[in-house]
């Protein structure tokens, strides 16, 4: 198939939109199942303690809201790769060894643990003993958030390779140290940033449910109590999701610092740099040179918070977009230029031991190895070097390196400023709770109904900085989005990316429409639940 | 003399018993069941072919991304 360049980026572009369609609708129903499921097991473990019957009763409602988001959403993940099968082949072929540990230990751990447990889970009441359903349930909610784990460390991998070593034969990464990939402080950080921030969703929805129970003036020791729950985990949730996402910003300035000067909108690095607040963007032109002082219409900012977060030092130099585009020789930061022709000079090596590799000698063949080896000082250099940069021979300028910019920033600042407000947030409920004032302040409790939808902007905000502000890269500085895609025509690729906004709404529209339904419907009569009824219990 | 039906016996009537006795779970599982056929018998088979698929052995796909990887022209 011969493709033209605008082809090309037609089918770049278009397999982009339906990857990061189809990660959000994913998303949509992942944090939940990650959070809910906690809350769930910390509500039965209440019973099991007590055997008060009313958290029985409040356990399987909410647990009956976690089975409906578990069912609509499972598998909804299994697209994203059939997506890299037919549209991503070149990224699968490559990372294939890396990508394939991780996800086969993630396909095993939510098949095993989340398939055996969450039967238990629901249909085990007054089957198996409390002991054992209780364990069920918090396996249910261990499982989902392994299987998180490894399609994480999967993620992580990509924004900060490591443990892996180029096969110039199989034209693949192949993992060298597994320790290293999984225990990669970026992956750690990844983990557990995001799973706290589903810990943080989960919350806020049992609480805006439970508020609208109040409202309503319905089960309300139910959605007291349950708010009660959900707020402590959602407070101690917050506060760890402020804790990591510090230490994220540690690692990207360590090994993203062009995502990190996106975020900022940092164009000329800075000593002591501040931490805008608040800022407005002029237009965004990514191949003119932006100085520092024409970027933004206004900002407010935190005088040297910026280098302290990123380097905890308060006057350490904070890279600049146009630093890492074109240089700082002062900072010692290599010019997009240079690498580009390193990456090129990699390329060339590469072919060149293909052409040979075969007829040549054997001291020929020797220094290739030494060259593709980085156990001698030569294959160091050159990993670090040349391979280490070789997705940089694909770019056209090295103004490509710079990303959608006031993308990642707003999302960035919306991501952060709701997480603060989560924290704010829980406080007051809690403090409210102690008061007990909270059922009296309908404000109040309009405000939580209302800040479920916030908590799914500040989710899927936190991926766009994530995945947005690494482009142009699929693997960061090894192979950019552009070489990533298949030859394929970009027609097909554009009638999936519908037929998946089709599916995938419709999916959420039933969620909705069925999680709505059965709040509407309560938890049902006390003693209904507890009488062993069994058509109920098993919903 | 023990009466009690061995373990394999009992789980599928713990899954049997528990699939009979739901409400909204049978409309869930339709849920699941629609959605599944439309992702691998539609979307799989009809739309997401395995690109590096046809390929006789590893070798020949090795160098087919090989030369994707070195023959690429920034456009």
């Amino acid at each position: 198939m011969i493709l033209t360049a605008a082809d090309w980026m037609d089918v770049v572009d278009w397999s982009r939109a339906q990857f990061a369609m189809t990660a959000i609708y994913h998303w949509l129903f992942v944090p939940l199942t990650l959070g809910l499921g906690f809350i769930c097991a910390i509500m039965e473990t209440i019973y099991y303690r007590t055997g008060d019957p009313f958290w029985k009763r409040t356990t399987k409602f909410w647990m009956r809201i976690f089975g409906i988001n578990f069912a609509i959403g499972v598998a909804t993940g299994i697209i994203l790769e059939f997506e890299f099968g037919t549209n991503w082949s070149n990224y699968s072929h490559f990372v294939g060894d890396i990508f394939g540990a991780p996800l086969a230990i993630e396909g095993i751990m939510a098949f095993f643990m989340e398939s055996t447990f969450i039967a238990v889970m629901f249909f085990g009441w007054n089957k198996v003993s409390k002991g054992f359903h209780l364990a069920s349930t918090w396996l249910t909610a261990i499982g989902a958030n392994l299987s998180a784990l490894w399609i994480l460390v999967a993620n992580a991998w990509m924004q900060h390779p490591v443990g892996t070593v180029f096969n110039p034969d199989t034209a693949r990464q192949e993992m060298t140290s597994f320790s290293d990939v999984l225990f990669s402080p970026v992956a750690l950080n990844k983990f557990f940033h995001t799973v706290t921030s589903g810990y943080v969703l989960a919350a806020v929805v049992v609480v805006g449910i439970s508020a609208w129970f109040l409202l309503r003036k319905r089960e309300e020791k139910m959605a007291r109590k349950s708010i009660a729950t959900a707020s402590v985990f959602g407070l101690v949730s917050a506060l760890l999701l402020a804790s990591t996402g510090d230490g994220s910003a540690v690692q990207v300035a360590r090994t993203q610092p062009m995502k990190l000067a996106a975020m900022e909108a940092l164009y000329d690095g800075q000593r002591g740099a501040g931490l805008t607040v608040v800022g407005l963007l002029r237009p965004f032109d990514r191949e003119r040179h932006t100085p520092e002082d024409s970027a933004f219409y206004f900002r407010w900012q935190i005088p040297k918070l910026l280098s302290l977060m990123s380097f905890r030092q308060a006057d350490a130099y904070v890279p600049g977009i146009n630093d890492l585009v074109y240089g700082n020789t002062e900072h010692r930061i290599v010019p997009a230029a240079w690498k580009m022709q390193a990456g090129r000079h990699a390329l060339e090596a590469i072919k060149e031991y293909r052409q040979v590799k075969d007829s040549a000698d054997a001291a020929t063949l020797a220094y290739y190895r030494n060259l593709f080896t980085p156990d001698n000082p030569e294959g160091e250099n050159f990993a670090e070097y040349g391979l280490g940069v070789m997705g940089y021979a694909y770019l056209n300028a090295p103004t490509d390196i710079v990303p959608n910019v006031p993308l990642v920033f707003y999302t960035f600042r919306v991501m952060v400023g709701l997480g603060l407000y989560f924290i704010v947030f829980f406080a007051a409920i809690l403090f409210l709770l102690y008061r007990k004032a909270l059922t009296g302040r309908r404000w109040m409790l309009r405000l939580m109904v209302w800040s479920i939808p916030l908590a799914y902007l500040a989710s899927v905000s936190g991926w766009i900085v994530a995945e947005v502000g690494r482009q142009p890269w699929t693997i960061q500085d090894l192979l950019p989005t552009m070489a990533s895609v298949s030859k394929i025509g970009s027609g097909s690729i554009m009638a999936t990316f519908f037929l998946f906004v089709a599916l995938f709404t419709a999916l959420l529209i039933a969620e909705l429409m069925i999680v709505t339904r059965q709040i509407k419907i309560g938890p049902g009569p006390l003693e209904e639940s507890t009488a062993g009824n069994t058509e109920r219990q098993n919903d | 003399m023990n009466d009690r039906p061995n373990a394999w016996v009992r789980v599928y009537r713990f899954y049997r018993d528990g699939f009979r006795e739901m409400t909204l779970g049978r409309t869930l599982w339709a849920l699941i069941l629609i959605k599944l056929f439309i992702m691998f018998f539609i979307l799989r088979l009809f739309f997401f072919p395995d690109f590096l698929g046809g390929f006789e052995t590893e070798d020949q796909k090795n160098d087919y991304v090989m030369e994707q990887l070195l023959n690429f022209k920034p456009q």
